[in-house]
């Protein structure tokens, strides 16, 4: 029997176990919407906005693992995508985008609503397909799949003409896929991994530095197996974070511009790294030409791109990082005995007195302004034991989140890294809500990043998606107010926000529970509240306009140092005559 | 340094855009590239010229053969290689030029492959250098237009090998 191009992209969805879509509709796309209506495997949510749908598909695929999958119309659809597709190209999440085309006979002509989606895609996408007949669709799905969810994971593109998902065809779904062009090398060099034991076995000042790679490829139980056996300590990327538990002795948090300062200063005196899916993104790197100096480095990457891109590897291994850690552990297994933890005894000792020397801190008073970071670590003390999943925009509070939630597990963390895209956050966590119905889905948000993606406070309401969003509400951009104040005088050029929406009132507005902490007493109490709710909620903390976040390496700084603090002057700025409070908006900028 | 890299990709749509766009989107050079299909329609050879250090170079073949439509990447500058390029050269020639422009095409192997009273089309093939020489030669006489096709190049075949299979097709 013949099938319609857009019955067979439903067919084609159930057999790759797709369930919900984020998606809106559009002229072009309107035959797929009609049979979509008439099913119902495949549950459709509705987004206010098609950057909403992707970050969903993002949001799906970080917390399940598994294919995010959006659809989109033409023109202004395909263009609105955009950002997400470039976010998850970025991040290495596997999305699957369909975007609605005008019919092929009028490809070209400048038609209504018509935008060249294979080019504007090209860049921001592992691959896209754009399917002129019918009978090549359900094959062009099933490489779609196939593509985004192996070897380094990321988007693609399948572009649908209007008159293809309205042809008749019979439908064959392919049990496997073959593309000459594309094998991803799984399987490590097995005499590399045996370099890299014999490395590991001999190192005095070894350090783990883990990054996405672990989470995707589903390795943390062999990292936590690596990390034990040799105890080395480990540090983790942004992207990384619940790759290996947050609280255990042997985890140094996360490193970076923002990172702790014993992971910073374990990677800068190691003498080697063992990176395992991780790219040494220059947010890491600081300074290349002075990143970890007296190190050897191993590199375990499925990308080889990813290898030698930026800093010098000595033995680079190609392939899986759950596939080669389970190979490294089998050999070290056999080699481990006492004489490591001896042999790195002076290193540990080093390292706790990095950790005594200089934790996380803040200064929270019992009745002054709410901190930010204290509004982090109660929201965590709270859910820990609901092992919640947590989702963040981009700034200050992302980094507040990222060294105060120790997360336990890997997917609970959504937060967009390499792109770093402001209003990620609330519609990923919408999207990991729609794949776990039951669990807490918590987002951590900016009053100024909340704001881009908004809108989709409609789409969860109606869907019944009760995201927990809690805005640290300084009123300002924060991260951008930090680097004002430490890198241009202080001068705020459109960083503060002036006037915000009553979030409480926009909250109730859409339907959804809108609460305020109005003082640090009240904390605890409001965010009880909101996690009694059974609806989407926003919690509103008006927190201390001009807390920064530390420890900071200035960017192109080098890994060791790293500002601790303010400095006096700045201090003095906040605490002395010269406060600057955002009604002296104009003063400031006269100054 | 200048590589040659020779890369086998899929013979469809939009595949030049991925290569092109590869180079333009990471800041990597291209002195030139030729394209046209293989032997199996299926597919494409591009030969591009490019220029980097060690570590570039590294990246750019990677950065290739990441590419799903990319099939096979060569670095020709790791083995020996041969390379070609033809350009033709359409010249200004007037009474005297005539039997110039005709001696030069003589000395470079060239050849006349169109010609009106006042114009000779030239075509000429060889390596970068040739091209180059016959061009400064001729530009005194005043050149119109001048199209080249940018290198092609395919590795040499080992000396061994080929040994190997003569043998073989001897033996046949």
């Amino acid at each position: 029997m013949k099938l319609t191009g857009a019955e067979i992209f439903i067919e084609c969805l159930k057999r790759e176990g797709v369930k919900t879509l984020f998606a809106l509709p559009g002229g072009v796309v309107l035959k797929i919407f009609d049979m979509l209506h008439q099913q119902k495997d495949v549950e459709v949510i509705l987004t206010r906005h098609e950057q909403g749908a992707g970050h969903m598909a993002e949001g799906y695929a970080k917390a399940t693992g598994k294919a995010g999958v959006c659809l989109v119309t033409s023109g202004p659809g395909m263009t609105n995508v955009i950002t997400a597709l470039a976010d998850a190209y970025m991040d290495s999440v596997p999305v699957v985008c369909f975007s609605g085309q005008v019919s092929t006979s009028l490809i070209g002509n400048d038609a209504f609503q018509e935008a060249d989606n294979i080019g504007l895609s090209r860049p921001c996408t592992k691959y896209n397909f754009l399917v002129k007949d019918v009978n090549d669709l359900a094959a062009t799905i099933k490489e779609a799949f196939y593509i985004a969810t192996t070897g380094r994971p990321g988007p693609v593109l399948v572009d649908i003409p209007k008159d293809v998902s309205m042809a008749k065809a019979d439908f064959t779904y392919p049990n496997s896929v073959s593309i000459r062009g594309y094998n991803p090398t799984v399987e490590g060099n097995k005499w590399q991994i045996k370099q890299a034991a014999e490395a590991i076995m001999k190192a005095k000042k070894p350090i783990l530095y883990v990054g996405g790679g672990v989470v995707f490829s589903g390795a943390s139980q062999e990292l936590i197996e690596l990390a034990e056996m040799t105890q080395i300590p480990v540090d983790m990327t942004l992207m990384g974070l619940g790759a290996f538990p947050g609280e255990h002795p042997l985890s140094m948090g996360m490193l970076g511009m923002h990172g702790t300062y014993q992971a910073n200063m374990a990677m800068h005196y190691s003498d080697l790294v063992i990176a395992i899916g991780a790219r040494f993104d220059d947010r890491v790197t600081g300074k290349v030409s002075e990143f970890c100096p007296h190190a050897k480095v191993i590199h375990v990457d499925i990308d080889p791109t990813s290898i030698r891109k930026n800093i010098h590897v000595d033995i680079p291994i190609v392939g899986d990082c759950r596939t080669v850690l389970r190979e490294l552990n089998q050999i070290l297994r056999a080699t481990v005995n006492g004489e490591q933890k001896d042999l790195r005894k002076p290193w540990w000792d080093q390292i706790r007195d990095w950790q005594q020397a200089h934790p996380l801190t803040y200064h929270q008073e019992k009745e002054g302004p709410i901190k930010p970071q204290q509004v982090v670590k109660r929201l965590y003390e709270l859910t820990k034991d609901r092992d919640p999943i947590v989702a963040t925009d981009v700034g200050q509070h992302q980094m507040w989140a990222a060294q105060y939630f120790k997360l336990a597990k890997p997917n609970r963390w959504l937060t967009s890294g390499g792109l770093g895209t402001m209003g990620f956050g609330f519609p990923a966590a919408m999207g990991a809500q729609a794949a776990f119905r039951d669990r807490l889905v918590l987002c951590i948000a900016g009053d100024g990043s909340i704001q881009m993606n908004m809108q989709e406070m409609a789409t969860a309401v109606v869907n019944k998606l009760p995201v927990k969003i809690i805005i640290l509400n300084n009123g300002f951009h924060g991260m951008v107010r930090q680097w004002q104040d430490l890198f241009y005088e202080g001068r705020y050029a459109s960083s503060y926000l002036d006037t915000t929406p009553d979030f409480v009132k926009l909250a109730d507005a859409y339907g959804a529970v809108g609460l305020r902490v109005k003082k640090v007493g009240d904390l605890d109490a409001v965010l009880k509240e909101a996690l009694a709710t059974d609806k989407p909620v926003i919690v509103d903390v008006p927190t201390y306009p001009y807390e920064n976040c530390y420890p900071m390496i200035p960017a192109g700084g080098c890994n060791h140092e790293m500002i601790l603090e303010d400095p006096p002057e700045l201090k003095m700025k906040q605490s002395g005559g010269t406060k600057v409070t955002p009604e002296d908006k104009d003063t400031v900028l006269t100054a | 340094m200048e590589h040659i890299i020779s890369v086998t990709v899929e013979n469809k749509f939009g595949v030049l855009s991925r290569v092109a766009g590869l180079f333009s989107g990471r800041g990597f050079n291209i002195e030139s590239l030729s394209v046209a299909p293989t032997l199996d329609p299926s597919m494409s050879q591009m030969t591009i010229v490019t220029s980097g250090d060690e570590r570039i170079i590294e990246q750019i073949v990677k950065q290739l053969n990441k590419l799903i439509d990319v099939i096979k990447v060569v670095d020709l500058n790791e083995t020996e290689f041969v390379s070609r390029e033809t350009a033709i050269i359409k010249v200004h020639t007037k009474d005297v030029d005539r039997a110039e422009a005709l001696r030069i095409v003589d000395i470079f192997r060239a050849n006349v492959i169109d010609s009106t009273p006042t114009t000779y089309t030239i075509e000429v093939s060889g390596d970068p250098k040739k091209i180059e020489a016959i061009i400064n030669l001729l530009q005194p006489l005043g050149i119109k237009e001048l199209v080249r096709t940018g290198r092609v190049a395919v590795a040499r075949e080992p000396v061994r090998q080929a040994a190997v299979q003569a043998r073989k097709v001897a033996r046949e």
